[in-house]
């Protein structure tokens, strides 16, 4: 039987790929140099050590050399890279009062809908500032704090200057040096102990200008007792020049504490997407990581947990997809620096068409921390002959009182499966979209219902036309 | 000329450059059970994956002809719309997909109906019961963690939602014990009662007691060697196949 394929060169990715006109009300120029950086920092209004803490980053970034033991990062050309655009509004607290093409964006990407019915507050960022934000009254009530960073700084400055940047100092590699020089947007959370926030919060963050660098700032601090989910989405359309997305984000959860992260990555073709994701849990705390990539042309991101208290505890759930062109090199760090703490990770990758889905992992116990338990699981699904995938997760154990798990599992999609499910009439489209979609279950089973969806759909735009 | 649902003529087919039928013919009407008996490697499981349509198996020779129209290049979801349906010896585990949700995506896609999940679910639970499965199944995932027999009774249950022309039983009736093989039976009955054709390919008699088989033919190195009732079954048990390909070739 002949068997044809099906080649789309640029699939369409529907919604995610809209592009509006770039327009602007300030950029810099292109590049990175110290008035570049003074530059944006008069244009925030920033207070001085915030503008010296970002001429040393630069200094640092300067100095440090691009890491090479990950993906390739050559195409990478930080001089032809904008790293401010301010789009042509303030933010808003009503959808209404948002410009019309920023608003129709968001829009279509279902934000405002989303936040009629289900999530407790909505930050947008649109290039490198937040175009709206809004919480619901009785969150504010609650004592709970849900702005943009730049107002973050302003009205709460002794709490940024505490805590911004001290999970992921500027000298931690050279991608956070740069983040701690031109950082932009982002969001801040507090949620005052003993506060239980039942609705998630979410950021979008959509970057529409070509050439651009994405590098908002997130910052969540969850207090003794308290409970938070928030959501993270980010999307771009796709341009022919390269964008650097090059994000931090910073979870402080405290003794008792639950914060769970989520987060839906869908940058387009031409993103690196070079992000620093840590968090700090106290004791008794718990940090879940729900991680989603499937855009970008390079990812490297491994969210990492340090488990500082006794009994606190980390789970990793994450998902990666590689198609044509794409290296995405993801997983995730746990430290564990205490006694009796515990963490989960299940990572799955599925890589198609040429696509590489790389998984590294690092996993470390302290001498000190012992009755620790760990289980590590990570799988991936080759969709052809073609794609690639590698694991290395590392391991490295300083006592010998801890009960450690570990599997690992590569494996091509099954003919024969594919085979028995076409002979139940379906299609062979949608019986590989099956496969895939059921094994992504565990991982969709964690998410909202409405980014489950998500998920799916961003299954079945990457499967269409790949059929063999 | 006599109207046959399956009209299979001179039919070759190799995997991998090995030819494993060597002409093979085989005509089946509506209504009719037919067994096909053979030894290993006589090409039992290879003629019901090529009637199937799994890609690994090349016709070189020959048609099939199913319900007036050769289906030698349709692929297994088309031949399955068309009415054939294949009980498999080794059902596919697919995790994360549940019984339910995989059968009614199946049943919407056979039938080009929308199958809605109320309906559905009730059709599922009055063949799970006649079937003497736990309703639990529906909603784990298909084939995962079954044992050898819950997988065949999933294979019965997805036939008797599915409602084929025609149903290849391939070695169905191994791997289940004898109630389990009775409860299969009656279900195969019931879908032979609704005109169904069906195509029993075994090497126990086990199922036959109960399915009343019009013919028997018995495969031996890619062809049919043998056709007749049911007594042949019991000269195979009796004389063995190495007897009966002894007879053949000196005839």
């Amino acid at each position: 039987m002949e068997r044809k394929k099906t080649y789309i060169e640029d699939i369409d990715r529907g919604i995610y790929d809209i592009k509006n006109d770039f327009t602007y009300r300030y950029k810099t120029d292109k590049g990175l140099t110290e008035d570049i950086i003074m530059e944006i920092s008069r244009e925030k209004n920033e207070p001085e050590w915030m503008r010296d803490f970002r001429l040393k980053s630069l200094e640092i970034y300067n100095n440090k050399p691009i890491p090479t033991w990950g993906a390739d990062l050559s195409g990478l050309d930080i001089d032809n890279i904008i790293t401010y655009i301010r789009p042509d509004t303030d933010m808003k607290h009503s959808w209404d009062d948002v410009p019309e093409d920023i608003k129709i964006t968001f829009e279509l990407l279902g934000i405002p809908q989303a936040e009629r019915e289900s999530l407790a507050g909505v930050g947008a960022q649109y290039d490198s500032e937040v175009v709206y934000h809004n919480i619901k009254q009785e969150l504010i009530d609650q004592g709970i704090i849900y702005t943009d960073m730049e107002t973050a700084l302003k009205e709460y400055e002794d709490v940024v200057k505490e805590y911004f940047m001290k999970l992921i100092p500027p000298n931690d590699h050279k991608f956070a040096a740069l983040h701690g020089a031109v950082w932009s947007g982002g969001s801040f959370v507090y949620v005052p102990e003993g506060v239980q926030v039942d609705i998630p919060l979410q950021s979008y963050f959509r970057l529409n200008a070509p050439g651009a660098g994405q590098f908002e700032h997130t910052l969540i601090i969850v207090e003794k007792g308290a409970k938070l989910h928030f959501i993270e989405g980010c999307s771009a359309p796709m341009y022919r020049v390269n964008n650097l997305h090059a994000g931090c984000v910073e979870l402080f959860v405290k003794e008792n504490a639950t914060l769970r992260y989520s987060t839906i990555e869908n940058w387009s073709k031409n993103m690196y997407n070079l992000n620093t994701k840590r968090a700090v849990v106290d004791k008794n705390g718990t940090i879940e990581w729900i991680s989603g990539s499937f855009g970008s042309k390079v990812s490297m991101l491994y969210p990492m947990s340090i488990l500082r208290g006794e009994g606190a505890r980390s789970e990793f759930t994450g998902i990666t997809f590689a198609a044509e062109g794409q290296h995405l090199d993801t997983g995730t760090k746990v430290v564990h620096a205490a006694p009796h703490t515990t963490s989960t990770v299940n990572s799955k990758s599925i890589s198609k068409d040429g696509g590489y889905a790389f998984y590294r992992g690092l996993l470390r116990v302290a001498e000190n921390a012992y009755g620790c338990k760990s289980t590590v699981s990570c799988e991936s699904l080759m969709l052809d002959n073609i794609s690639k995938s590698d694991t290395l997760p590392i391991i490295e154990l300083n006592n010998d009182n801890i009960d450690i798990g570990h599997e690992a599992k590569i494996g091509r999609i099954s003919d024969e499966a594919i085979f028995y499910l076409m002979s139940r009439g379906i299609s062979e489209e949608e019986a590989k979209a099956m496969i895939v979609r059921g094994f992504v279950e565990p991982i969709t089973k964690e998410l909202p219902l409405e980014y489950a969806v998500e998920l799916n759909n961003l299954i079945n735009i990457e499967l269409e036309g790949t059929i063999g | 000329m006599e109207k046959y649902l399956l009209n299979i003529n001179d039919l070759k087919v190799t995997i991998e450059d090995k030819e494993i039928l060597k002409g093979l013919n085989l005509q089946i009407k509506e209504g009719e059970t037919h067994v096909i008996m053979g030894p290993n490697g006589s090409g039992k499981s290879t003629l019901a994956y090529t009637l199937m349509g799994h890609p690994s198996y090349e016709i070189t020779q020959g048609g099939i002809q199913f319900d007036g129209e050769i289906i030698n290049e349709m692929k297994a979801d088309e031949r399955a719309r068309k009415g054939i349906f294949l009980s498999f010896q080794y059902p596919e585990e697919i995790p994360g997909i549940t019984v339910e949700e995989f059968l009614r995506t199946s049943k919407t896609s056979i039938t080009g109906e929308m199958q809605k999940i109320i309906p559905f679910r009730r059709l599922l639970k009055t063949k799970m019961e006649h079937l003497g499965m736990d309703e639990s199944y529906a909603s784990r995932y298909l084939n995962l963690g079954f044992s050898g027999g819950e997988k065949k009774k999933n294979e019965i249950l997805q036939m008797s939602i599915l409602e084929p022309k025609l149903a290849i039983l391939d070695e169905t009736d191994s791997g289940l014990d004898v109630d389990a093989i009775k409860i299969v039976a009656e279900s195969v009955m019931k879908i032979k009662d609704e005109k169904c054709s069906i195509l029993v390919i075994t090497h126990y008699n086990k199922l036959l007691e109960y399915l009343e088989p019009d013919y028997v033919h018995i495969l031996m190195d890619g062809k049919i060697v043998k056709t007749g009732g049911v007594e042949l079954v019991n000269q195979i048990d009796e004389i063995g196949y190495e007897n009966i390909k002894a007879e053949f070739s000196n005839i």
